[in-house]
């Protein structure tokens, strides 16, 4: 079990996330989806934490990523609205979606207090993941100013939500 | 009594009574794009600190030794009115990365 979550952890790191970052800069069309997409996933994870877990903090911090994120992608549509640009599948929005319903499919089998510590850690993992696809790859990448803009506010909410599931986590061992 | 003299005592009354409580003071501090402005503040006891939250996001203002926990709403304000002297580093609860300190002296 433990070997089992510690193995999910390492591939969930160390699997090669940014695709598109890799190889070449991705376009703004490709970053408006790659942004929108990490934020619904983190959506959907927090929805399935509000039907799985009984935990007061586990349940507080999954009902502000529910509530930040849909912020944070209402703008995001608005602003592709305004530029008048459609954002663009990808390998990388591809990569996490899959990766995402992989850890779903995984996390329905938990229950209780496994559940929770799965999905804090997941949660600590994934923002850690986001955080440095945003400051190496994305940030740099956009050339719109006002894209450039909410992606560093997002970066900060992003950080803000990466030390606050640390909290959690810590108060769950 | 002749009249400068009566000027005079009110003059005298008025500075005693009058500047004995300074007035308490409301002190402004705007949280926008998770930055917290002014970082440090510095406010007497009896004074009332108002939070804007500016962002679309919910944020705390939350002391880390728990003695306040103000919660500001996306787009609105929070306050609370000063009551001990002392030094507090406070936080947001959902954002732990937004940091800030408040001094309040006597």
């Amino acid at each position: 079990m433990r070997v089992t979550h510690y193995a999910a952890l390492a591939a969930l790191i160390l699997s090669p996330l940014p695709a598109a970052a890799q190889n070449a800069k991705p376009t703004d069309p490709q970053i408006a989806h790659i942004a929108y997409t990490a934020g619904q996933i983190d959506i959907d994870a927090a929805k399935q934490a509000l039907k799985k877990s009984k935990n007061k903090e586990v349940r507080a911090f999954a009902e502000n990523m529910v509530k930040d994120h849909g912020a944070v992608n209402k703008q995001a549509l608005s602003l592709v609205k305004k530029l008048k640009v459609t954002p663009q599948d990808n390998p990388t929005s591809q990569a996490l979606t899959k990766q995402a319903a992989t850890k779903r499919a995984e996390f329905a089998k938990l229950s209780g207090a496994a559940f929770d510590k799965a999905y804090v850690a997941n949660e600590v993992a994934y923002h850690k993941t986001v955080d440095s696809a945003l400051e190496t790859t994305l940030i740099p990448s956009a050339s719109n100013a006002e894209l450039k803009s909410l992606l560093q506010t997002g970066l900060k909410i992003f950080q803000g939500h990466e030390q606050h599931a640390e909290h959690v986590d810590a108060a769950l061992k | 009594m002749q009249p400068g003299r009566s000027v005079f005592i009110a003059a005298l009354l008025c500075g005693i009574v009058c500047a004995v409580p300074a007035r308490a003071e409301t002190i402004k501090i705007e949280m926008k794009d998770l930055v917290v402005t002014p970082a440090e503040v510095t406010a007497k006891v009896g004074d009332t600190i108002v939070w804007e939250n500016r962002d679309v996001f919910a944020h705390t203002a939350t002391a880390t030794d728990k003695s306040f926990d103000v919660m500001l709403p996306p787009k609105k304000s929070g306050s609370l009115t000063v009551k001990k002297a002392g030094t507090f580093d406070y936080f947001c609860k959902f954002h732990p990365n937004m940091k800030a300190k408040l001094i309040v002296t006597p």
